[in-house]
């Protein structure tokens, strides 16, 4: 275990500017009634630019999620939605984000009402009934971006599709907003979003580094940004500042684990309640978590943007993302990462919440294995629902991981 | 033997109809769920087969399916793995939910079979573009039948199967309806029989059964009216013991909201015009299931007509473990209780 001095330099100086944008910017959403602004609740892999460019706040129930089940209120609030009749088999952000709207409970007092609803179904199907219930809850015009599964191909008709709604969400908005799109404002959105994704590509990669200056637990927390404020200026200057610190951690050799070892990789959501413990689990074995599928999950499409056409190539690029294409695919990006951030194990997180995630983890880890020749370990829970995780029995499920590692790599 | 003992057979062992249709040299296509366009699979002269998966031990799939895996997929992927389908010549994957688009991975990756298709229909069902879009997709499905079976579907042939499916689809609305009115002596889990067995036997066949059943039953039920009128919802019913604990408890399902009920019949298909733009139209139009989406309330709504239109005194909603549909489905049915003569679940 480390000392408290070595944690004082491990704190990463932009945590405290994240806090304080983060703060900002919840403040900003919870004050829209006051300064006229309109907010709109939004699934995690949304394309959020056109609201952005219509200066509507983006707010986003599943980055709430993740702030419930990393203040232990997940349990609380999932058993109140399961009163309400709705069953411990649903993702636990759903069940926890429908007891906050009716309870108005939760961390920060409640997410600010919001004046419409965008659903992008390109993370899972869940999403689709859930904006379903608050649209009726909260009687507001709901926008579905339906991006069609994309298990070996993108097909031209799927193409044609979801470019054609980027035009409905559009006049949605317009109508919404009461004001024009504005296309040049377009353009610039699409440039600094590209740039933020770019950005945090950067800071990620910074983890290939023997030994990482960040863990994917760090990422887990650092991600916020560019998912709640893509495509705006402050995440650009945020990641900017984030990677030259992680620079800067590499030149003075302050490394994520001090004596780093044993390299692993993280597949699917964390577990929000037990972030810390589990860091400091994999720390007492010197294994270093230096990625994750997830939040590499937020650049992962960047091959699909067109930087000189970023509004028509939303519709690639929002499709394409990793949940939403078959798991051979996905598998590829896996065995990029293990490449990359020369892995000795991976990690997955089997989470009852997520079944597009976690269903076909056990083929991918088949493949992996075979192809890539390392262990891989399996961790099960509910990513926002603490009652369903058992601290012994993971604990015991990583002694016997690492000790396998320790064995084959010495 | 009768008609109605056909389909209860056929129903409870589609696996050995299967064979025998394919020692008759038949091509089966295995397929999941309503949205699969079985009437192009028909027109092709293949046979559309219902896959319900296996109901006993399951552990086979445990290599590939976490525990919280509904039935359904779990057994579907247990019978093809054991060898039980070895009948099949493919199968055919609609976009429903988030676990039938892994079992469809997790299938093509883990199987052999000639032909394979993903059927990723929209899941909005409300714009011009959506439609237009279902109406590609079935387009592609045709041609990717065409393709993977050397053959050509011309449109005759597909009338040709609207029509079968026409006359399914209204002679299984007659039965219940008749049921739902007490006139026949048909029990609801007659019905349900029936609706699985029109999934596993050959459709013109089924079609021709279905009608002979609708005009001999002209005997008033025997049900002596003092049941419970109730409505199951849910996604698939293929549990028979379901109906008898109904039925002991006193009460009698009237109609249904189910995958293999009435969203199975509901919605005729136009006999008019170019094959597929009809077909299309029915996909975008016919009462969904719970895995799309077309207005906010329309779900809801739709029990509502269906209670009020059948007298039903009671809902009960089926919710097959560990899938999310349903319970979304039901609590937003429970926001609008006052809608309802009475609930429960
Ligand atoms: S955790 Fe999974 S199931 Fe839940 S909202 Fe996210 S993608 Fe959907
Ligand atoms: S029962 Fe639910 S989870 Fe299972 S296949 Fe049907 S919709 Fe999907």
């Amino acid at each position: 275990m480390s000392t408290p001095e070595k944690d004082k330099t491990r704190k990463f100086r932009a945590a405290k500017r994240m806090r304080e944008i983060m703060t900002e910017y919840y403040i900003d959403a919870k004050s829209a009634v006051q300064t006229g602004r309109k907010v709109a609740w939004i699934t995690s892999g949304g394309p959020v630019e056109p609201l952005i460019v219509m200066d509507v706040i983006p707010v986003y129930p599943e980055n709430y999620g993740a702030m419930i089940g990393a203040s232990h209120m997940g349990g609380d609030l999932c058993s109140k939605a399961e009163a309400l009749g709705y069953s411990t088999d649903l993702c636990s952000y759903a069940r926890a984000d429908i007891a906050c709207a009716i309870e108005n409970g939760g961390p920060i007092g409640g997410l600010p009402r919001p004046d419409m609803l965008i659903c992008c179904n390109n993370i899972c199907g869940t999403v689709l009934k859930w904006y379903e219930i608050h649209a009726r809850y909260f009687n507001v015009p709901l926008f579905i971006f339906d991006t069609p599964f994309c298990h070996t191909e993108f097909p031209e008709i799927a193409r044609r599709y979801v470019r054609s709604q980027l035009d409905e969400y559009v006049s949605f908005l317009e109508g919404v907003c009461g004001r024009p799109f504005d296309l040049e404002k377009s353009r610039e959105v699409g440039a600094l979003s590209l740039q933020g994704q770019r950005l945090w590509q950067a800071v990620l990669d910074t983890a290939a580094h023997r030994p990482a200056p960040m863990t994917a637990f760090d990422a887990f927390f650092f991600l916020a940004l560019i998912v709640t404020l893509r495509g705006t200026k402050t995440v650009v200057d945020f990641y900017q500042e984030l990677l030259a610190e992680m620079n800067e951690r590499i030149d003075r050799g302050i490394w994520a684990i001090p004596n780093e070892r044993y390299r692993l990789l993280w597949d699917n959501l964390p577990v929000w309640y037990r972030l810390k413990w589990l860091s400091e689990t994999f720390e007492a074995h010197d294994a270093c978590l230096v990625a994750d599928t997830y939040t590499t999950a937020w650049c992962g499409s960047m091959k699909y943007i067109d930087e000189n056409n970023f509004f028509d190539s939303m519709a690639e690029a929002y499709t394409r993302i990793y949940l939403n294409i078959g798991i051979d695919e996905m598998v590829k990006t896996i065995y990029t990462m293990i490449d990359k951030y020369e892995v000795d194990g991976m990690v997955m997180h089997s989470n009852r919440s997520c079944k597009p995630y976690s269903f076909g983890q056990y083929d991918i880890q088949k493949m992996i294995q075979e192809h890539k020749g390392i262990p891989c370990m399996v961790i099960e829970s509910h990513m926002t629902d603490e009652r369903s995780f058992s601290e012994s029995q993971t604990a015991t499920r990583i002694d016997a991981f690492m000790e396998m590692i320790k064995q084959k790599k010495g | 033997m009768g008609p109605l003992n056909i389909f209860h057979q056929n129903a409870d062992n589609p696996h050995g109809y299967a064979r025998g249709l394919k020692a008759r040299g038949k091509t089966i296509l295995g397929y999941f769920c309503s949205y699969t366009p079985e009437e192009l699979i028909n027109a092709a002269g293949i046979h559309p087969l219902r896959l319900f998966g296996a109901k006993d031990d399951t552990g086979i799939a445990d290599a590939h399916l976490q525990a919280y895996c509904c039935s359904l997929v779990r057994g579907a992927l247990t019978d093809v793995l054991s060898g039980r389908l070895d009948y099949l010549d493919g199968a055919v994957f609609p976009h429903t939910c988030d676990s039938i688009q892994r079992l469809s991975d997790i299938w093509r990756l883990n199987t052999n079979l000639k032909f394979f298709a993903d059927v990723v229909l929209p899941v909005k069902l409300t714009t011009e573009s959506s439609r237009r879009y279902l109406e590609e997709v079935l387009r592609k499905f045709r041609s990717d039948l065409e393709k993977g079976f050397s053959i050509t579907i011309p449109d005759e042939r597909i009338r040709a199967s609207i029509k079968t499916y026409n006359a399914i689809r209204t002679s299984l609305k007659a039965l219940y309806r008749m049921h739902a009115k007490k006139t026949s002596p048909l029990t609801a889990g007659d019905l349900n029989a029936i609706v699985r067995g029109s999934m596993i036997i050959d459709r013109t066949e089924a079609a021709s059964m279905l009608a002979d059943l609708a005009a001999q039953i002209q005997a008033p039920g025997k049900a002596d009216g003092s049941e419970k009128r109730v409505m199951l919802v849910g996604s698939v019913c293929e549990h028979p013991d379901i109906y008898r604990l109904i039925e002991q408890a006193g009460a009698d399902v009237v109609w249904d909201d189910l995958c293999t009920g009435s969203r199975y019949f509901e919605g005729l298909i136009s006999e008019e015009g170019d094959p597929i733009s009809a077909l299309a139209r029915r996909y975008h139009e016919r009462i969904i299931c719970p895995a799309k989406h077309s207005s906010v309330t329309g779900r809801g709504e739709n029990l509502v007509t269906l209670s009020q239109e059948h007298g039903v005194q009671g809902v009960i909603f089926l919710q097959l473990k560990f899938c999310e549909r349903p319970a979304s489905r039901a609590c937003s049915w429970r926001s609008r209780p006052s809608c309802l003569p009475k609930v429960s679940s």
